[in-house]
């Protein structure tokens, strides 16, 4: 997939500057920047919910999903666990329950969470249901919105290790967004660093981390928090 | 039902639409014939033993009237509601349906029509439609309906705009299983709920069409009508606008308390215990003696609410001057609540006890009202998670500063202000002057918690509490605010407690950890042995699943399986046990928090203290 | 540069209210003067009643002309009376202004202390006993519709002590139970807002920070608590105030009191159009007036609503 000069504008306000972007087949490209950055936007124009100007290519637009950021509000309180993720299926209603549990069983969810609801589960269950959902459409690309930042340390590290295991097993290509430079440079294979609507490095993971370009990538890199030893 | 049964409210209201409803029934049956006989001879009589609420110009008896009026009024009060309510919601769910354009368009139209008072609308339509029942009932279903499509409209935009719409969008659900799976389920009980109070607003509102002879018209009559008949006579015979005037009240409250139980059981307040509020202090515990020179003494502080539910058991904690220690866990471990309870700020009906409480030397909780007001007014800064909410929105930055050497040093208010202008410049604020006559909305995040601390800093600040601070922030930003703590420790000498979820944070500014989990501490830690050294299994575990630049990204990150107890389901042993790999059935049992000679602590059978790294699996 | 947009949605509005009280007449159905004067009415009578009203000219001159006649502020003449329909209005809107103005003030003095302290003591669902007492009079007290405050205010006061006159408008006396009639459910309700905002407002986190900086109450309640509650009640209290002025019309009724209400009750069960449509202009162009007002008082109070509205 290519993001070409993509530009989003609201009123006056211009949130996406401009930004050319490639995620290659089957793998995960990060996209960083503080609040305000416009990476979240960038998530909701590719997947159709903003409109922008700009081109985008290599991929089948209508089979994009997405990974919303807060669990508790990405699935309707009142359907099942089962009927959310039965939601993007195209199968005769027979082939339906057993596609449901294989989706569930790819995100590591055990078969009885199907007849539940959403407040019966914890938060990282929930967002696994979501990635469950999103799955069963067979996107082309999954766009993930931060998802990983309303949940507890001890349970990222299962949801990241999901992200990278699917993208092992089923070829998936993934835009990653996240406010959390370690989380993106444990999960991407390329990272983008995005300012002020404008992207500012692109490359792989290592080298924008190991060696950055750009000043404001160092000064994020500086800015992270580590664990002193 | 059930639900509504349980408060005075409900089954009041209850009872009242219960007795409207049976007389709206049998009401015409049985008084029917009553309600028409005319008796000449007996005309323009006031209250009798035969007839109780007299009778009128053609004898017929009014208590007969009313309760057969029930029957009619009930009906055009359900008719109104049935106008309004279809009208209204279609006029609401059209903006989901039809083009951006034309839907602001209906959206704005319907704003503007929710402004006009409905009973002018009713006049008005009532006006062309004609005088009589008809026109009322279509009047009041037009007037109701604008209020109806603009909940309607608020509740539909606020599920159209939930994440779970925009991903079934995404799925390529078709707009009308959108529209029925997600979005009309997840907004009918609100407006079925709306329906009741509607139902009892048009029934007093066709009351008042008819009361001023807009509404029904003779020979019909509803209960407006008939105080429209007796209200002319009410300087003679006031008793014969009682019936009426009762029947209409009963109805409207009835439908309206109704309504209101209904609202309360769907926000389910739960029943809350009688006491609470308050702070007490718990036996001493034997043979410990306060901590000399200690900022902040606590002993075994419990925070306990209603309902058995415990966040945060018997916690210990000691900070000295200069110290800054870090209380981190993850969401629910009660860490907030301890913050919270050291505070004061644990509001009802949370109940906190502690065997020792201590600042600065003093006990709080054998400090008077006014003493414990100033000390801990002036010696105790607090910072909250989320600097967008943590100044008054409605007042200027420098006047909350300066408000805390008016009130606590009896500063005059011009001192008062240039010692706020100061403070905000010793957190480096540029241009304090100036900024401290803004409101907050004027300020960026990480200068509104920067506000905050300077705040802190009006005082001769001895203890800082500061709760997730830069959770809320971004990273550049929260390195400067860090930063910026670190300097104000340093410079007044005051202990620093440090609530955080994010060791990282916790290792690069602390001096000392502890990690809290369901309630307990667990372990308690020189920061320099937090990254290889923790001996507690959660400890470990928490470190091992943080991923950081150096990270291993050909192995998976560790996670622990299954999850915290919540507050009000952490049992007896060790809560950690279910979700350790090196738990035992000793683990059955409560761990001491075990304080070893190098002055750490840790609360577990199996602790991890060889220096050689166990790995994580 | 939002009240530059409001003015302007206050002008749309105002047209909109114009013509629809112009279409008023031409959307009863069959033909308005036949109607009014009843099916005897002599040929030559509605021949000139349909004169008078211009009602055989073209729609759109004898829209031009209803509008000249707003601006020159007659409004034609009464069908019943005869009287210039602008002297009506002139004679009568002094009174049912004052009903409504003084009206308001009590409900907003009375109604936001009321719901302030309710909330205070009721916080964090503390006692029970008030909350449910209060919540269940107030909302009581909702459903009572105003005409029957008035005649139960009859019954007591005039008639059965006869402290106050019964109807009329003579004295200061004449005020207190229609004023009394026409506050009492917008007290119940305004007060209720009240104290849902006042628990929202001292559930945030600036209150928090308030009462860790150990204010005394008073400050707390007043200088940090009152004006952020205060923009959010004001707002629906402003809409409220429209449905004041309309619940005028039955207290008028009730009082005898010499208003604009009265007069519109008997023009429309008069069918005196002329009247009745002028009326229903003058009530609606006083609650866009009054929408307008609050509006660009909240956003000079509030600056943050108008960076919300924009």
């Amino acid at each position: 997939m290519k993001i070409e000069g993509m530009t989003v504008r609201f009123g006056a306000f211009t949130a996406v500057d401009d930004v050319t972007l490639e995620v290659p087949p089957g793998s995960i490209v990060g996209l960083v920047g503080e609040s305000g950055s416009g990476k979240s936007t960038v998530a909701k124009a590719v997947c159709g919910l903003v409109p922008y100007s700009g081109k985008i290519t290599g991929v089948d637009v209508t089979r994009v999903q997405m990974v919303f950021q807060d669990p508790y509000a990405s699935l309707n309180p009142r359907m099942t666990v089962a009927a959310s993720v039965a939601e993007g299926l195209r199968l005769p209603r027979a082939a339906r329950d057993a596609e449901v549990e294989r989706l569930l069983e790819l995100v590591t969810l055990p078969t009885i969470c199907a007849g539940r609801y959403p407040r019966e589960l914890s938060g990282g269950q929930r967002q696994r249901v979501a990635i469950a959902r999103a799955l069963g459409a067979k996107p082309s690309l999954l766009v993930a919105d931060e998802i990983t930042s309303a949940l507890d340390v001890s349970v990222q590290g299962a949801v990241l290790n999901l992200i990278r295991s699917l993208r092992e097993e089923l070829g998936l290509s993934m835009l990653f967004i996240s406010h959390n430079l370690a989380v993106v440079r444990y999960v991407s294979d390329v990272v983008a660093v995005m300012q002020k609507g404008k992207l500012v490095e692109v490359g792989p993971a290592e080298q924008v981390v190991g060696s950055p370009q750009h000043d404001y990538t160092r000064e994020l890199l500086e800015a992270v928090p580590r664990l002193r030893s | 039902m059930r639900q509504l049964l349980r408060t005075a409210t409900g089954v009041i209201g209850l009872v009242l639409v219960t007795l409207t409803l049976v007389i709206a029934i049998i009401g015409p049956v049985i008084w029917g014939d009553e309600a028409e006989a005319v008796n000449a001879g007996a005309a323009l009589q006031g209250a009798s033993a035969e007839h109780w609420l007299g009778t009128d110009h053609l004898g017929r008896d009014i208590m007969a009237r009313v309760l057969a009026a029930g029957q009619f009024t009930v009906t055009l009060a359900f008719l109104a509601t049935a106008i309004g309510t279809v009208a209204g919601m279609v006029l609401g769910l059209l903006p989901v349906v039809l083009p951006r354009r034309l839907g602001r368009f209906v959206t704005s139209a319907v704003n503007a029509l929710v402004a006009f008072p409905s009973l002018l609308l009713a006049m008005f339509t009532a006006v062309v439609a004609g005088l009589g029942a008809r026109g009322a009932v279509l009047g009041i279903g037009v007037a109701f309906a604008p209020s109806i499509a603009r909940l309607t409209q608020t509740l539909a935009a606020s599920v159209a705009n939930a994440d779970y719409v925009a991903a079934a969008r995404l799925l390529r659900v078709p707009r009308w299983r959108i529209a029925t799976r997600h979005v009309m389920p997840n907004i009918a009980e609100p407006v079925i709920l709306n329906l009741t109070t509607v139902l009892g607003g048009s029934l007093v509102a066709m009351s008042g069409m008819s009361f001023l002879g807009l509404g029904v018209q003779p020979p019909s009559y509803d209960w407006g009508r008939l105080l429209f008949d007796g209200f002319a006579r009410i300087y003679v015979d006031p008793v014969v606008a009682i019936g009426p005037a009762v029947a209409i009240v009963a109805a409207g409250v009835g439908f309206n308390l109704i309504g209101e139980a209904l609202a309360r059981s769907v926000a389910r307040t739960p029943a809350r215990a009688k006491q609470g509020g308050r702070t007490a202090k718990a036996g001493k515990a034997a043979g410990s003696q306060p901590v000399e020179g200690a900022v902040l003494d606590v002993k075994d502080l419990t925070v306990t609410f209603p309902g058995a539910v415990t966040p945060v058991r018997g916690l210990s904690l000691t900070l000295m001057p200069g110290e800054i220690v870090g209380l981190v866990g993850e969401s629910g471990s009660g860490k907030s609540m301890t913050a919270n309870a050291v505070g004061g700020l644990v509001a009802y009906p949370g109940v906190v006890t502690s065997a020792r409480m201590r600042l600065c030397g003093e006990e709080l909780t054998e400090l008077g009202q006014a003493k414990r007001r100033k000390l801990m007014g002036t010696s105790m800064a607090m910072v909250f998670q989320d600097p967008m909410a943590s100044l008054n929105p409605a007042l200027k930055v420098g006047g909350q500063l300066s408000e805390v050497s008016i009130v606590h040093q009896g500063a005059g208010p011009k001192a008062a202000w240039d010692r706020a202008v100061d403070r905000l410049g010793h957190v480096h604020i540029p241009d304090p002057e100036k900024r401290a006559r803004q409101h907050p909305h004027e300020f960026s995040g990480g200068m509104r918690q920067r506000a905050v601390i300077a705040m802190g800093l009006m005082g001769t600040p001895r203890l800082l509490i500061a709760d997730e601070p830069t959770t809320a922030l971004d990273v550049t930003v929260q390195r400067q605010i860090l930063k910026l703590l670190r300097e104000v420790a340093d410079e007044t000498g005051a202990a620093a407690l440090f609530i955080s979820h994010d060791i990282a944070v916790v290792s690069e500014l602390c001096h000392r950890v502890m990690v809290m989990y369901a309630g307990n501490v667990v372990e308690e830690l020189p920061v320099a042995a937090l990254a290889t050294d923790a001996r507690h299994p959660y400890t470990r575990a928490l470190v091992a699943s943080l991923p950081d630049m150096e990270t291993d990204r050909d192995k998976p990150l560790a996670s622990i399986p299954g999850h915290q107890p919540s507050p009000a389901d952490v049992g007896a042993g060790c809560a950690f046990a279910a979700r350790c790999a090196l738990a035992t059935d000793k683990c059955a049992e409560s761990p001491p928090l075990d304080r070893t000679a190098d002055g750490r602590a840790v609360a577990c059978w199996h602790p991890v203290i060889s220096k050689a790294e166990v790995a994580v699996p | 540069m939002f009240a530059l947009r409001r003015l302007i949605r206050f002008m749309v509005s105002l047209a909109v209210l114009v013509v629809a009280s112009f279409a008023m007449i031409h959307l009863i159905p069959g033909d308005p003067i036949r109607v009014a004067l009843g099916m005897n009415a002599p040929p030559e009578l509605v021949a000139q009643r349909r004169e008078e009203l211009g009602l055989n000219n073209p729609l759109h001159e004898q829209l031009l002309a209803y509008i000249q006649q707003i601006f020159s502020g007659e409004f034609g003449t009464s069908f019943m009376s005869r009287e210039p329909v602008g002297q009506i209005i002139v004679d009568r809107l002094p009174n049912t202004l004052a009903l409504g103005v003084l009206a308001t003030l009590v409900t907003l003095l009375v109604a936001i202390p009321l719901g302030m302290w309710a909330g205070i003591r009721t916080e964090n669902g503390r006692n029970r006993g008030t909350e449910i007492g209060f919540t269940s009079t107030t909302g009581a007290a909702v459903a009572v519709p105003e005409f029957l405050y008035s005649i139960a205010l009859v019954v007591v006061f005039a008639i059965g002590l006869q402290w106050f006159p019964p109807a009329g408008r003579e004295g200061v006396a004449s005020y207190v139970l229609p004023i009394l009639a026409l506050s009492i459910g917008p007290i119940a309700m305004v007060a209720r807002l009240a104290r849902v905002e006042t628990l929202r407002e001292l559930g945030t986190d600036y209150i928090r920070l308030a009462r860790a900086k150990r204010l005394p109450e008073f400050r707390l309640y007043f200088r940090h608590l009152l004006p952020n509650t205060l923009t959010a009640t004001l707002t629906i209290g402003g809409l409220l105030l429209g449905g004041l002025i309309a619940g005028s019309v039955l207290v008028e009724y009730v009082f005898a009191w010499p208003g604009l209400g009265m007069r519109m009750v008997e023009s429309i069960t008069q069918k005196d159009y002329p009247v009745a449509q002028a009326i229903i202009l003058v009530y609606g162009a006083i609650v866009l007036v009054v929408n307008l007002v609050v509006d660009l008082i909240l956003a000079k109070l509030d600056p943050k609503s108008m960076i919300k509205e924009s």
